[in-house]
């Protein structure tokens, strides 16, 4: 399979899809803090040319041991719900992501974030600073051990609540591919009145960032599991891999 | 088979505690022969700064390559980190140290003027959006830059980095405008 040579035309390179309906519109008003924050002006398109086929191949050297647990980089334990997360980074032609960063951050059991804009009145853990990385493994595996996050108030609208959540951050293997999002718990009663939750106009898209109780994962007599998986753009078949699949080409 | 995309979602307010790194604007060190560094603030629809927001930016190595499997010209020096990620300050001020990247040819022809692609991620952008940094004084190569040829030319200028006033060589200015009237240029990648 090739995927890009040159030619005096120019270059032949991987397209990744472009995504329709999935993600949110950046204008929506019931999140409040996007009135004066999101662009008014519709994008340019921007074909996919070297620097958006190509991204960071950021590696390991990210990552330490030990950053893939967050309750075990502190003195004692955090208080709260243990729990495993895990999951695979796919892109949307299920083929796994490998040796990508994935970094992630949350609230502590009480629902209050180790960072000084957050003024919620509810304890600070000194044992839980709520920051994890870890890199996918060559099936496009990732595994996380924290706690279960806590729900918090916010001043977006009159009694105002986030669901539970946990920030994620991802790489890929293309500047197209980037992603930061958030994966919220099944069955959150808050999901109702949760206007970032709900920005996503696809009710299907919406339940996937809900991860999944696993009794496969969960480990007796110590924590609760959990499983996500996350999906990347894929490409579009390029002209060579479209020939080769009609058996045109070698 | 065909997989469902995960939906993106703001980074919100607390970005700091998951994604700064104390090397993240270094692209390159400072003291790196031809190291330049490109500054500027993040601004709302108001005009005032944004002092939670992340900038991103990913380029070219000064010779034009990408240490990228999926550069079909191969080559690209994998020492080369091509990425840079700064945190905005109080004042919505970011900075990135990095080497001036090199052209290299377009997809469809053409040459791509020298740029770096960049990611805008704050509390209130539900997706990140992505803008280019060009230089003010490549200024042939812009001209003939197949992506600037389809912006609106009044708004081509949002686009382009200035040498920092009264500043030393090698210090340029881009300012991100999330919101008219002098909104920034943003593209659907």
């Amino acid at each position: 399979m090739t995927t890009g040579q040159a030619t005096t035309e120019g270059l032949t390179l991987p397209s990744y899809e472009r995504p329709v309906g999935v993600h949110p519109p950046l204008d929506t008003p019931e999140y409040r803090s996007t009135l004066l924050r999101s662009p008014k002006r519709a994008p340019v398109r921007l074909p996919h040319g070297l620097t958006e086929v190509t991204g960071p191949l950021l590696g390991a050297e990210r990552v330490t041991a030990g950053d893939a647990d967050l309750t075990s980089r502190h003195a004692s334990e955090p208080l709260g719900e243990r729990m495993i997360l895990t999951g695979r980074v796919l892109d949307s032609d299920g083929r796994p992501v490998p040796d990508t960063l994935i970094e992630i951050w949350q609230a502590n059991a009480s629902g209050r974030y180790a960072h000084g804009v957050d003024d919620h009145p509810a304890p600070l853990d000194p044992n839980f600073d709520g920051a994890g990385r870890c890199m996918t493994d060559s099936l496009g595996r990732y595994r996380f051990v924290t706690i279960k996050p806590g729900a918090y108030p916010w001043k977006n609208h009159l009694n105002a609540w986030r669901p539970q959540h946990i920030h994620f951050s991802l790489f890929g293997r293309a500047f197209t591919q980037r992603l930061v999002t958030q994966m919220y718990f099944p069955g959150d009663p808050l999901f109702a009145q949760d206007p970032i939750f709900n920005s996503v106009p696809d009710p299907r898209a919406r339940e996937r960032l809900i991860c999944q109780f696993d009794l496969e994962v969960t480990e007796p007599e110590w924590a609760l599991g959990y499983r996500w998986d996350i999906v990347l753009r894929g490409r579009e078949a390029t002209v060579f891999e479209r020939a080769s699949e009609r058996g045109e080409h070698q | 088979m065909t997989l469902g995309l995960t939906p993106s979602q703001t980074v919100g307010p607390f970005l700091a505690i998951g994604l700064p790194w104390p090397d993240g604007p270094d692209v390159v060190d400072l003291a790196t022969p031809g190291a330049i560094t490109i500054s500027g603030r993040v601004l709302d629809g108001a005009g005032e700064p944004v002092p939670d927001a992340l900038v991103e930016t990913w380029q070219a190595a000064p010779d034009g390559s990408f240490a990228h499997p999926d550069d079909p010209r191969g080559g690209g020096d994998p020492h080369f980190r091509g990425f840079g990620r700064s945190a905005t300050d109080t004042a919505g001020r970011y900075n990135i140290v990095t080497l001036r990247p090199g052209p290299f040819p377009g997809r469809d022809g053409g040459t791509e003027a020298p740029h770096l692609d960049v990611s805008v991620l704050a509390r209130g952008l539900l997706d990140r959006v992505v803008t280019r940094i060009y230089f003010a004084d490549e200024e042939a190569a812009n001209a003939a830059d197949p992506v600037l040829a389809t912006v609106d030319p009044a708004r081509r200028g949002t686009l382009i980095a200035t040498p920092e006033p009264g500043g030393q060589a090698g210090r340029f200015r881009f300012d991100i405008r999330l919101q008219d009237p002098q909104e920034t240029v943003f593209f659907d990648v």
